[in-house]
């Protein structure tokens, strides 16, 4: 069966004055329709490059140096940027951070939504205006007639959230790339967002990425999850799998490290120093120097991504058998 | 509130912001006449609790529910509208600047974004040894830069960075100098507002042990200010939760998550995502938050609550003991409808 989207050994660089560096390092995956994937990692890991590479929009000084992004059997790392506005915003949509930045402040909800669908389909404004109403009421915003003639800053941040969902969903995308949707939300709005998030997913059988570094997000609506360390997937797994039963010392130590894991007041299991600069990302395994159990070979060589144990787990760690 | 042991109490603390700006802005037509009207925030309304030595006193709520500011009008950043605020029974609120001073040696701060809380120009060494020259003013140079050392290995940076500047660290290395700032005065009673919240799930947790050892080595008392309901819980001997300006809730903190009372205060439990469960199944609040500025009559929270009734819609309900330190805002609870 061919998959959704399909990301084969990709590899991000940036070039910069004092030498090129790798963001994201060779690393691949796979998504089917309706299925929905997390990628955790902490700041710098690659996430965020991650979506931003699959729907080619990595700005200078950082390229696609190798690998492919297969999208419905296209591959969109070589598609002529013409063609590739085509699926960008169409078949492919992204959804941000912060809502207050996705949203044009000086245009009313009405004009960025019908601008969108006029953009992507060959509709007249009326019945743009129709579409995006309809989609509107999707994302259960209330009295959406009344809320498609305001102005961003009129809605609350979990409101303005739904409208960028809502923008997300008017041409119909297979795919929705969600980069830390929730993170500026409250958790009353953000347990809102990722319900609204999960419904739709299953209702419309889009396929989902979720970036985020909130593991327990993750677990609450993904299936699959891939983890990051340094620009390269450390973990991948079923959700339940990694998060249950964490074999890479880096998901270990993630998991371990949240509050709530253990007794209150307790000492919380810290992984020792922080993630590595890209710029000097150690020899070996990336995450050694900050590893309990690492070896000589955890230096000098680089652990492949292999299947370990279980069915469609894979772990890079020398140390797993 | 019976006892007064306790190292910090705020008797119906109330804090309003005039935010109506200038004259011909509060100018307005009413009924065909000009009327000149006042537009005031009411961040914190009538709040009160107690804080008892070397425990830790959690506040949550979402944005906008008015912790932050009931953090710096505690530590005088803010004078209140009314209300008292009491250090070791002694009033702090009415203090002129000059007697708040030794008070200030016993207060301190952790701010949340270590990026913005850092002078960028000074270098580790000056940010660290400011306090210590400002409340004793008689310190040899050579006594500071010892106090320096001392406080930077304490929080784990090596001393021999004191030259650098802020830039030159990490988010997790400056809130540590962040926290080494605080500790510098050898203080008592430390305010932290949302400590941990810009760090990444790693740093966070070794941020958190050195909270925990710094309490635990200096006898140090937090007002813990956060929206992160996991790191409350871990770090908190008593959680206070807070919704529009009023405490709806506080109690010892695992009887706070184990039975939850206030209607906002399950709803707020029921969104924490849980590792490894799907599907959850929150309480789904109506409506939103409405604004600190026309706030509702009764209970702010009747509007969202599916337990009201006229009396919560008229009568603002006070904070009603419920076991030995748990105290519940809710008419509903009282009269054990909920």
């Amino acid at each position: 069966m061919r998959h959704l989207l399909e990301v084969k050994d990709l590899e991000v660089k940036f070039a910069l004055w004092s030498g090129e560096l790798t963001a994201i390092d060779g690393i691949s995956f796979t998504l089917d329709r309706g299925e929905r994937l997390g990628i955790v990692g902490e700041s710098g890991a690659g996430k965020s490059v991650t979506g931003f590479a699959i729907i080619n929009l990595i700005s200078k000084p950082g390229y696609i140096s190798t690998g492919q992004v297969l999208f419905e059997g296209q591959e969109l790392n070589r598609l002529p940027e013409e063609e590739m506005r085509t699926i960008r915003g169409n078949r492919i949509s992204m959804i941000f951070q912060d809502p207050m930045m996705t949203l044009n402040p000086v245009l009313t909800i009405r004009t960025q939504m019908v601008e969108t669908v006029l953009a992507h389909e060959n509709v007249s404004k009326a019945e743009a205006f129709d579409i995006a109403l309809d989609k509107l009421k999707k994302v259960h915003i209330p009295s959406p007639e009344k809320r498609i003639h305001q102005y961003p800053h009129e809605c609350s941040g979990g409101m303005r959230q739904r409208i960028v969902v809502a923008i997300a969903l008017l041409t119909n995308p297979a795919l929705i790339i969600a980069d830390e949707p929730t993170t500026a939300l409250d958790v009353t709005i953000q347990a809102e967002i990722m319900d609204l998030l999960l419904e739709l997913c299953e209702s419309e059988k889009m396929g989902l990425i979720l970036i985020t570094h909130d593991l327990g997000v993750v677990s609450q609506i993904t299936e699959k999850v891939i983890v990051m360390y340094a620009g390269k997937i450390v973990e991948s797994g079923s959700t339940q799998a990694v998060v249950q039963d964490p074999k890479h010392p880096y998901t270990q130590g993630l998991i371990k490290a949240l509050p709530g894991i253990i007794p209150p007041g307790s000492r919380l299991n810290q992984i020792p120093g922080m993630m590595p600069n890209l710029t000097e990302i150690p020899a070996g395994c990336a995450f050694h120097p900050r590893c309990t159990i690492s070896d000589t070979i955890c230096s000098a060589e680089v652990p492949a991504l292999i299947s370990k144990q279980q069915q469609g787990r894979m772990v890079a760690c020398h140390m797993i058998k | 509130m019976e006892s007064n042991n306790s190292l910090l109490t705020v008797k119906n603390l109330v804090k309003h912001f005039d935010i109506s700006g200038g004259l011909l802005d509060q100018l307005a037509l009413e009924n065909g006449r000009v009327v000149r009207k006042k537009t005031t925030v009411k961040a914190v309304n009538a709040v009160s609790f107690k804080i008892m030595p070397q425990e830790t006193l959690g506040v949550v709520g979402e944005s906008g529910c008015g912790k932050s500011t009931l953090a710096r009008a505690v530590l005088g950043l803010y004078p209140p509208n009314s209300g008292e605020i009491l250090y070791q029974n002694q009033r702090i609120d009415n203090l002129r600047p000059q007697q708040m001073l030794p008070f200030r040696k016993k207060m301190q701060m952790i701010f949340q974004d270590p990026y913005a809380s850092l002078n960028p120009r000074m270098t580790v060494n000056k940010i660290l040894a400011e306090p210590v020259y400002f409340h004793n003013k008689s310190i040899s140079t050579r006594a500071a830069k010892e106090k320096v050392a001392e406080v930077m290995r304490q929080v784990g940076v090596d001393p021999a960075w004191a030259g650098r500047y802020p830039h030159e660290f990490s988010g997790g290395q400056r809130q540590r100098i962040s926290i080494a700032r605080a500790l510098m005065v050898d203080p008592e009673f430390i305010v932290a507002d949302e400590p941990v919240s810009a760090l990444d799930v790693s740093i966070q947790a070794q941020i958190l042990n050195l909270l925990m050892e710094a309490q635990e080595n200096r006898g140090l008392t937090y007002m813990f200010i956060t929206h992160d309901l996991s790191v409350v819980k871990h770090i908190s001997s008593r959680v206070a939760v807070m919704y529009l300006g009023t405490i709806c809730e506080l109690a010892p903190t695992q009887r706070l998550y184990e039975q939850p009372t206030h209607p906002y205060t399950r709803a707020l439990l029921s969104a924490i995502p849980e590792l490894g469960i799907q599907k959850p199944k929150h309480l789904k609040l109506k409506g939103e938050v409405p604004t600190p500025i026309n706030l509702p009559s009764g209970c702010v929270f009747h509007g969202r609550c599916i337990y009201a009734n006229e009396r919560c819609i008229e009568e603002i309900p006070r904070l009603i003991k419920q076991d030995p330190g748990a105290y519940v805002a809710c008419h509903g609870a009282e009269e054990k409808r909920i």
